[in-house]
């Protein structure tokens, strides 16, 4: 694993809220590498920076101060339709709300992607991947928490990006749907090769890793190496 | 079909109820757009296509009598490409079976062939056969009033002569599209006809033979009637010219502009209100919905939808959202633009009709309308396109609400909880709230407007046909003559008062401005028609010398009383004189300038002489008076009060029947479209809360206090609003409407506001009831468990 290429590399990243009154300093200079195909889990505590430096490392926030360079992809001073370019031809996300499209079908909402998409999957192969081959025509009201979450993920892989980045995705969720939504993740990332970033405050989860970050207040506190990455359907909670 | 569009699709139809709210709006003014410019375009082809092919003359000149042999000297005047001569004169008809006398307007064509200018469009029958002194073409409107056709015989007393004369055509002429008897107001197809006659029948029964007193110019092209008409009025001078008068002075024609102009005018101003409220409507569903979707955004930014992407996904709806109401106001527009044209149609007996739905006015009112709905919702979809994707993730924090005086002063703290949500939530978002009040207060505004309309004729009607014209019948004579005549009218059947009037045509002249009109010469204590000043709504006394003006003169002139106005008679001796303006009157018909009788002939330098005898008569008497009138040869008018009172309210109450339908249609949508739309974003935005509310426990009669009350107060807020709008709006109209032949006044009686406040009370009450269904079927479990 060590000797695999760098997909993304960040250095020095700080990102502070608020200007003005109360500053908020929630990245104090993360420097990060991220590996072609790995699955990186990222725990810490509530506060501590995670889902801001996610947004960063997919052009969705700016940091204050700092890079990411992404292949060609520059950012950190990158502008707004650059940012858009980047998160459109590399990055696919999943968030805690699963944040489906509330009047379109879990095949729409998949279509919504690869519509955009330069070398898209079938929607209806992104979500037979996640196990929802059956529930194409359904809308996310007609969906349990974790069958919506996992037509998110369908919906985030679909256009085959390079990057997964996956925001608590099991937050909402009870541990058995949890499990199914990791193994997902995880399918997804042995099959397809994307390199995959999970959020989590769940330590039981970093195990199906094959790199924990663990972040506390604005920075990496340490990096655990798991020489064997376990199923998530070993995994409980 | 692309997701995104299919999302568009979904949310619209599930906004449904919102977007047919708005289109409605939309409707309303686009199809008021629409039929006002259709119908100005129909009209205005429809006269120009009338004028051309029966050749409607450029240049019209009254006179008392000049020899044929002038015409030569009329055809050299520069610019000058055609000149009809003509006698025309006014003559009492004795209609069978027709109680009361019967004006008629005579004027001569040529016999045998057809006129160089003011073609008749035959109907039916034929042109006037030469050497027959005894046949007539009556106009349309006349003969169809009185039912007479081909074949039939009219008694017309000629100069004093009972003629038989028999009815040869029906025809129409471009010359009386609109026909007024003298001193009418408004046509009346019963009591006044336009007939005509041949040349030299006509002139022998007038003593006009070899003469003429009326002529008619068409100029060539290029032509300007400014250099024409001097040259004119110089020619006919010597012979008794009253003054030339160009087309647009035609009264016909003058009331033909004046209906397109009118259109033109409610074209701008109407559809502005309803295109405004549309758009800020719009800007409310939007920004509602762009709030909802904001995660939604953030999404697809995240998944790398540009900017632009976003905003164009939001602007569809406005499309979509604007196509729908255009579509309806195009339908319904070209629909009300088609009645409408045949109403004017039907006024003005077109003999042809080029009514077509206009491309122009389609075209125009589609693109005023997405232009203002997009730019309204502009600020929305762009916050909704540059919304920082990070950011849009986040859900938005609880609204800052404040304390306010609410907490503070006592009437704050004796309001209940759920008062205090109503208030908290208008004074938190105050730009919405202004724009439910704005829109109900311009729906009751629009009818407030539309209403006063009839309560501005009933004023008119009051004041010009009872405070200022007190006599049941006026009876115009042939010529002027002496004083004592009027004693001859004393002693007809039923006659309780007689009073004498005499109209001389003058031109007044301050400086550089000049006015063409007529003075009126009224006695000492006059009674049946004296000088009514309708702002001090009394009776002014005639001066012993010097004018009084009617305000609109004076301002026209540039005067006021103290100032001295020159006076150039057109009539007699033709006296041109300097008089003072010794005080002024009020009033909405005319631009009239009064002097006292016995001036006036002094200044003519003619013994007492009088022309109109205003006559009091016993309403028992009247059969008796009507035969005596009809047999009197020296007559020419009749003019009957009631008669006038009757033909200005059905000819008008038509009119006025449509527009008033129309308005109320469309100040209905607004108002059910401004409060549907206001509950509907209400009910979306605080679904969780009521329904949080219910599982406290309150009762469902409780939570819709909360969401209708504020609807409630907020439309008591618009209803005083739209009253103050409502008297806005017509006076501009009243100010937007003022010509030189009459005003429309601003008289809006209370009831007027009642009705309006009341119909739209009952279609806001309608959206009510209606989001009030919904409110009822909250599902409970539903909306807590979607999170917002
Ligand atoms: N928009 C913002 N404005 C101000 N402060 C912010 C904003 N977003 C995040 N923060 C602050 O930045 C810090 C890091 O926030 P972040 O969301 O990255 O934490 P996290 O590790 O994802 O926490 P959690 O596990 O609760 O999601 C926190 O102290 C948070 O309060
Ligand atoms: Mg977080």
């Amino acid at each position: 694993m060590s000797q695999a290429n760098v997909t993304l590399e960040a250095q020095g990243l700080t990102r502070v809220y608020g200007t003005g009154g109360v500053q908020v300093h929630a990245l104090r200079g993360v420097d990060l590498a991220l590996y072609e195909g790995e699955l990186v889990v990222l725990l810490g505590p509530s506060g501590s920076g995670k889902s801001t430096l996610l947004n960063i490392l997919g052009g969705l926030d700016q940091p204050t101060a700092g890079t990411v360079q992404f292949r060609e992809h520059t950012l950190g001073r990158a502008g707004d339709a650059e940012l858009t370019r980047y998160r459109r031809e590399h990055v696919g996300f999943v968030f805690q709300f699963y944040n489906l499209i509330p009047s379109l079908t879990a095949r729409e909402n998949v279509a919504l992607v690869t519509e955009i998409a330069d070398n898209p999957m079938d929607p209806a192969t992104a979500l037979g991947l996640v196990g929802l081959g059956e529930r194409l025509d359904s809308f996310p009201a007609q969906l349990s928490g974790g069958e919506q979450q996992r037509v998110a993920i369908a919906r985030a892989i679909a256009k085959q990006p390079d990057m997964l980045l996956c925001d608590e995705p099991t937050g909402a969720l009870d541990s058995e749907t949890g499990i199914l939504v990791l193994e997902a993740i995880e399918q997804v990332n042995r099959e397809l090769g994307t390199t995959t970033a999970v959020i989590t405050h769940n330590t039981v989860i970093g195990s199906m890793a094959d790199r924990v970050m663990h972040i506390a207040n604005g920075l990496i506190a340490n990096i655990e190496h798991n020489s064997q990455r376990r199923a998530p359907s070993e995994l409980a909670w | 079909m692309r997701a995104l569009d299919m999302k568009v699709i979904r949310d619209l139809w599930h906004l449904r109820g919102q977007v047919f709210a708005i289109a409605l709006v939309i409707a309303s003014g686009v199809a008021v757009l629409v039929m006002s410019l259709s119908t100005r375009e129909a009209l205005t082809n429809t006269a120009e296509a009338y004028y051309e092919r029966y050749g409607f003359a450029d240049v019209f000149a009254g006179l008392k009598r000049a020899p044929e042999s002038i015409k030569h000297r009329i055809e050299d005047i520069p610019g000058v490409q055609t000149v009809q001569t003509r006698v025309v004169r006014y003559a009492t008809l004795d209609i069978e079976g027709f109680a009361e006398p019967v004006m008629g307007q005579f004027v001569s064509v040529p016999e045998g062939r057809a006129a160089a200018l003011n073609r008749l469009a035959i109907r039916t029958g034929r042109t006037i056969a030469p050497n027959r002194a005894d046949e007539i073409i009556l106009n349309e409107p006349f003969a169809e009033a009185h039912g007479l056709t081909l074949g039939d015989e009219v008694v017309a007393i000629l100069n004093g002569n009972r003629r038989k004369l028999q009815v040869v055509g029906i025809a129409l002429s471009p010359e009386f599209i609109y026909s007024l008897g003298p001193g009418a107001l408004l046509p009346d197809d019963l009591r006044f006809g336009v007939m005509w006659m041949g040349r030299e029948a006509l002139a022998a029964a007038f003593d006009q033979q070899g003469a003429f007193n009326y002529v008619a110019l068409r100029l060539s092209r290029g032509a300007s009637a400014d250099s024409v008409l001097p040259a004119l009025d110089r020619i006919l001078k010597p012979y008794g010219g009253i003054g030339a008068i160009a087309r647009k002075d035609h009264l016909s024609h003058w009331f033909v502009m004046n209906e397109i102009d009118q259109l033109s005018k409610m074209s701008k101003i109407l559809p502005t209100i309803f295109v405004l409220v549309s758009a800020f409507l719009t800007n409310m569903v939007m920004a509602r919905l762009i709030a909802t979707e904001r995660t939604q955004i953030g999404l697809m930014k995240a998944f790398g939808y540009s900017n632009l992407e976003v905003g164009w996904h939001y602007i569809k709806f406005v499309i979509v959202i604007a196509a729908v109401g255009i579509a309806l106001g195009l339908v319904s527009g070209a629909w009300f633009g088609k009645l409408a044209t045949e109403l004017y149609a039907g006024l003005f007996r077109f003999p042809l009709l080029l009514y077509k739905a206009s491309p122009s006015a389609f075209v125009i009112a589609s693109a005023v309308t997405f232009t203002a709905a997009l730019a309204g919702t502009l600020g929305s979809v762009r916050r909704a396109a540059t919304l920082a994707p990070a950011q849009a993730m986040i859900p938005p924090s609880p609204p800052v609400y404040r304390k306010s005086i609410l907490a503070r002063t006592r009437f704050g703290r004796w309001l209940d909880q759920p008062t205090r949500i109503i208030i908290r939530h208008i004074i938190r978002d105050p730009i919405r709230a202004l724009t439910t009040v704005g829109g109900i207060a311009s729906a009751v505004g629009l009818l407030v407007l539309a209403l006063q309309w009839g309560d501005g004729l009933n004023w008119l009607a009051q004041r010009y046909f009872f405070d200022a014209q007190r006599q049941h019948v006026m009876i115009g004579l042939a010529e002027v003559q002496a004083a004592n005549v009027v004693h001859d009218f004393e002693h007809l059947p039923g006659v309780l008062a007689v009073e004498p009037l005499r109209f001389v045509s003058a031109d007044f002249e301050v400086g550089t401005i000049t006015h063409r009109g007529a003075l009126t010469g009224v006695v000492s204590d006059a009674r049946l028609q004296p000088i009514f000043d309708e702002t001090r709504n009394a009776v002014i006394e005639a001066p012993a010398e010097g004018l009084v003006l009617g305000t609109r003169l004076a301002s026209k002139l540039g005067v006021e009383i103290g100032d001295r106005v020159w006076v150039n008679m057109l009539e007699g001796r033709r006296p041109q004189l300097q008089l003072p303006v010794v005080d002024l009157m009020q009033t909405h018909i005319g631009m009239p300038a009064y002097v006292h009788l016995d001036s006036l002939n002094r200044m003519l330098r003619e013994r007492p002489s009088v022309q109109y005898i205003n006559l009091l008569v016993d309403a028992r008497a009247e059969a008796a008076l009507y035969r005596e009138l009809k047999a009197l040869p020296a007559i020419s008018a009749v003019m009957l009060r009631q008669a006038a009172l009757d033909s200005f309210y059905d000819t008008l109450a038509e009119h006025l029947l449509v527009y008033v339908t129309m308005f109320t249609v469309f100040a209905c949508a607004l108002g059910f479209g401004v409060a549907y739309n206001a509950t509907r974003i209400a009910l979306s935005e605080r679904g969780r809360e009521l329904a949080t509310l219910r599982v406290l426990g309150f009762r469902r009669s409780e939570i819709s206090y909360i969401l209708l009350g504020e609807l409630g107060l907020l439309i008591a807020l618009g209803l005083p609003l739209g009253c103050l709008a409502g008297y806005g709006l017509a006076s501009v109209m009243a100010t937007a409407f003022d010509t030189e032949l009459f005003r429309v006044p601003l008289a809006i009686e209370p009831v007027t506001y009642g009705q309006s406040v009341l119909v739209i009370l009952g279609a806001t009450a309608i959206s009510a009831a209606l989001v009030r269904r919904r409110l009822d079927r909250l599902n409970l479990i539903e909306v807590l468990k979607t999170r917002e």
